[in-house]
């Protein structure tokens, strides 16, 4: 069997198979043991530099790639840039250059403009890492939450997830619906019509106008995080009436058909889109999916730096691989 | 590839010999099963410990603490091998520190792999003794590394491959001789 | 100058609904003759033209020649050259320069460029409003003075419907009409592309076709509620096609131009992040190109203009969202449309003709687009059937911002002339 490589650069979920997909949800599985041990850290990556370029600000994605750099015994430098790189005054192009001008192997970014990834990706040979880039995709979330559902259910396929909130403006939504359908799950999203972007339902998903109806039909509910600047937007008027007719509540679970697993990709807002006790609650796998953030982190780091596949392909033509 | 030609070296009842042999070896290296642990490397390593305990059982009346690594993590050739689509499990058992730990596996040839097997111990632990135990010692070493207890030993051309087969796996035992064409 | 006596073309003049093998005499910068067999004077050029095709030079009502204040993208000298390669003898610039083209002397300083420039004629637009900041109406009378044949903001609409009011009933005292870049501001707001579903999976702010056509339906209403002139500019949406077509059943004065990228490619150029499929109006759906080549096919929209847009190359390499809307289209615009309006069956040549040079002509009222007894000798040779592959680095642009690098076009100019010259000659094939 011809093992299923990523090629050079992870940008979204779009473009990958179904097989690909699960060897990333496959390899992080012992990645998860390797968080457990005393010593936490492998020398898989030893000698490999990595920049974690951040052109938005973001704690937790950034410290979970971090995490996962350094327990592959990665160097890693963080770079973090407020605003556009049009606002500092250097283009992508030239940051580009100086990047590849260090020498180093591997870039994982976040940026605000749908497609920097990719322009990225096609100016260096560095690997490229999708951080998020605008609202195109956030595929390391994306494959995180599938690991948890995979977790928790014990499959993908045949399940029913409803990805409910600001779908227009979200890339978790982008990659999720893109992966979900791709391992044979059922999508749906959920959210406010002024929210809801032009054609998504030619994506393959179903649109629930009320919460209560995706509540009913879902096995799992991933509750996207509601940008406050919505509202000064003019797309909601009010965070007050918005949880009032989206928000995730105990009492509106309490009516669901089976017990659903809740997902949140955060950092959450209590009390707009999702209720205390149900973020604090046994159907949430806020956390668990935190801690897979990081396994599947190291899987794409660990799969892409792996030299190359051609390679990979010769050494198996000898024979079984040296001294096993 | 061509298909290769295989030639049996050990059938399955020399397998039970060479397996029962090694099985007091060991008893006799670690001075006992006091402080005995067995780590197989993934995957047959991990099958071959697992048969080599029940044989100390057998004989010696003590359950030995039994773990398996995998040392893909540690290998030094991901660069020009890729990565490895499927890590196996590791799981160590017990503490290390002050046990005599018996590495087990299936052929030594390079030596890398051990090499990264003792790597990944020192990161569990600080045994007291680290030891080997290898069915098949096929030559060839790149390192200066050797076994403590093999139970066959063979020189072996570069190219040809030495396969050790197991019921749980294969589902027979046999070690077999397979030539690499050199297509 | 020498007389030039262009000997067996199938000439092509739809401002005479001419179309048939003839020759085509000119003599002191002015067409003197067509007809079999004519005569060459002593001393004249002549020019062997069997199996090509002789037109008026085509005319553009709609490019962007980046002089005064983007020289690094384009100037005029070069746009007009860029025009003479591409069959243009006539160009209009508009007035979207720093500083803006908003007063009589900006309009006599383009006009002098244009003069000395040795390609197309470069006719100035003014801007409708001072600082095309859609405040305060410029003067219209001066620049016309000065040479400008229209007013526009274009680049920007003018969102006042008062101010837009008072600038088509204004521009009627001087005849000339007010072309009009059709956006609400409100609904395009940070808009990178058309809103739809690539734009959805793309992850980029859309730009519904309801921007382009409240603004279409409200300047049509202007121009019935004030008689004056309205041209609206690139057309990309079915329903601002309908829009026109009731417009100019009731009688309004309304005219429109397309874009070659309007009546070829679709939203789908985008994917990929190409940053030269990024322009405004955007790449529309696939009913939209069919509805604008049904609209050249009919009439509701009278012209092709190329709204060239040239852009220096760091501009368009960089993330979309902070790329500049825009191509270039001056050397593309007559292959595309042999290639996809001629060869489709959408137009016949004659018609292309027609919307290229008589139609724009007409509409801003130049001293263009026939090839009449007595019009200045401003003239097209091309030879219909030789094929081309676009090479942005051939380009005399000092652009190279196309979506269509690699495409292979049907149509070569050979020879442009302008008032009896010749300003471009292409290689021999």
């Amino acid at each position: 069997m011809t093992a299923p490589s990523l090629g050079k650069d992870l940008l979204g979920l779009e473009p990958l198979t179904a097989e690909q997909i699960r060897l990333i949800l496959d390899t992080a599985e012992p990645f998860k043991e390797v968080s457990e041990r005393a010593i936490k850290k492998v020398p898989a990556l030893r000698g490999k530099t990595i920049v974690n370029l951040f052109f938005e600000a973001s704690t937790r994605t950034r410290i979970s790639f971090e995490f996962a750099e350094k327990r592959l015994s990665a160097d890693t430098v963080n770079v973090a840039a407020s605003g556009s790189s049009v606002q500092k005054g250097e283009n992508l192009v030239d940051t580009a250059r100086n990047l590849e001008a260090m020498r180093i192997d591997m870039v994982v970014m976040r940026h605000p403009s749908s497609g920097a990834a990719k322009f990225l990706a096609e100016r260096i040979p560095s690997n490229v890492i999708n951080g998020g880039d605008g609202t195109h995709e956030h595929p390391t979330q994306a494959l995180l939450d599938m690991l948890t559902v995979r977790d928790r259910l014990n499959r993908i396929e045949g399940l029913k997830v409803c990805i409910c909130g600001d779908i227009l403006h979200s890339r978790v939504a982008r990659s999720n619906i893109w992966g979900l359908l791709k391992l044979g799950a059922e999508v749906s999203v959920c959210g406010p019509q002024s929210l809801m972007p032009r054609g998504i339902e030619q994506l393959g998903v179903t649109v629930f106008r009320r919460i209560e109806e995706a509540i009913e039909w879902a096995d799992v509910l991933n509750v996207l995080r509601l940008q406050l600047e919505r509202m000064q937007a003019g797309y909601i008027p009010s965070v007050r009436e918005y949880y009032r007719v989206f928000g995730v509540t105990l009492e509106r679970l309490e009516k669901a058909p089976r017990d659903l697993l809740i997902l949140h990709p955060g950092p959450m807002n209590r009390g707009v889109e999702i209720d205390s006790r149900v973020a604090d609650g046994p159907h949430s796998v806020i956390l668990h999916q935190v801690t897979n953030g990081v396994a599947v982190r190291m899987a794409v780091l660990y799969l892409l730096a792996g030299g190359q596949p051609g390679l990979a392909e010769a050494a198996k033509g000898s024979g079984r691989e040296a001294d096993e | 590839m061509s298909p290769s030609e295989r030639r049996t070296l050990l059938d399955a009842s020399e397998v039970a010999r060479v397996l029962e042999r090694m099985s007091r070896e060991i008893v006799a290296f670690a001075g006992g099963t006091e402080d005995l642990v067995l780590v197989g490397i993934q995957r047959r390593g991990s099958d071959v410990a697992e048969r080599l305990a029940r044989l100390i059982e057998k004989h010696e009346g003590a359950t030995v603490p039994l773990g398996v690594m995998d040392i893909t993590l540690y290998r030094d050739d991901l660069q020009t091998i890729g990565p490895r689509p499927v890590i196996g499990e590791t799981r160590l058992p017990v503490e290390l520190d002050h046990k005599w730990v018996m590495i087990v596996d299936d052929v030594l040839y390079t030596g890398r792999t051990i090499r990264a097997a003792l790597d990944q111990l020192a990161d569990f632990g600080r045994p007291a003794r680290i030891g080997l135990a290898v069915i098949v010692d096929r030559g060839g070493r790149e390192l200066p590394i050797q076994a403590d207890i093999v139970g066959h030993r063979i020189e072996v051309q570069h190219g040809d491959r030495v396969d050790v087969l197991v019921e749980e796996l294969d589902g027979r035992d046999a070690v077999e001789l397979v030539d690499g064409g050199k297509t | 100058m020498k007389p030039m006596l262009i000997r067996g073309g199938r000439v092509v003049d739809p401002s005479q609904d001419h179309d048939g093998v003839a020759d085509l005499l000119i003599v002191d910068g002015k067409i003197e003759a067509q007809g079999k067999k004519l005569s060459a004077p002593d001393g004249a050029e002549t020019i062997d033209a069997k199996g090509k095709v002789v037109a008026p030079g085509l005319v553009d009502i709609h490019v962007h020649l980046r002089e005064p204040g983007r020289e690094d993208a384009e100037t005029v000298a070069s746009g007009a050259m860029a025009a003479a390669a591409g069959g243009f003898t006539s160009v209009c610039a508009m007035p979207n320069t720093d500083p803006v083209t908003d007063n009589q002397a900006a309009v006599g300083f383009i006009v002098k460029q244009g003069a000395a420039a040795g390609g197309a004629r470069v006719y100035p637009i003014g801007a409708t409003s001072l600082g095309q900041a859609g405040k305060q109406l410029s003067e219209f009378g001066e620049m016309v003075a000065a040479g400008a044949v229209a007013v526009s903001d274009d680049g920007h609409p003018i969102v006042s419907s008062q101010l837009m009011r008072t600038a088509l009933e204004y521009a009627r005292s001087f005849g000339i009409p007010v072309a009009e870049h059709c956006e609400d501001p409100y609904l395009f707001q940070g808009g990178a592309m058309h809103e739809g579903t690539v734009s959805t999976q793309l992850g980029l702010k859309g730009i519904p076709a309801a921007a382009e056509e409240i603004m279409v339906a409200r300047n049509i209403l202007l121009a019935g509620l004030t008689g004056g002139h309205v041209h609206l500019c690139h057309m990309s949406t079915r329903e601002s096609v309908n829009l026109i077509r009731r417009g100019k059943e009731r009688g309004v004065n309304v005219t429109a131009e397309a874009a070659p990228h309007h009546f070829v490619l679709t939203h789908e150029a985008c994917r990929g992040y190409d940053t030269n499929a990024k322009m405004n109006p955007p790449l529309r759906e696939p009913e939209d190109v069919e509805a604008v080549r049904a609209g050249l096919a009919d009439g509701t929209l009278d012209a092709i203009a190329t709204d060239h847009a040239p852009h220096h190359y760091e501009l368009k390499e960089r993330e979309f969202d902070d790329a500049p809307f825009g191509v270039i289209g001056l050397e593309t615009a007559l292959g595309l449309g042999l290639t996809q309006l001629v060869d489709t069956g959408v137009l016949t040549l004659a018609q292309l003709i027609r919307c290229m040079s008589s139609e724009p002509a007409r509409i801003f009222h130049l001293p263009a687009g026939t090839l009449r007894k007595g019009s200045s000798a401003d003239v097209v040779v091309f030879d219909p059937d030789a094929r081309w592959v676009v090479d942005p680095a051939r380009f005399l642009s000092k652009s190279r911002n196309t979506p269509f690098t690699g495409w292979e076009l049907r149509g070569r100019v050979e020879r442009t002339i302008v008032g009896g010259v010749t300003v471009f000659s292409g290689a021999k094939g």
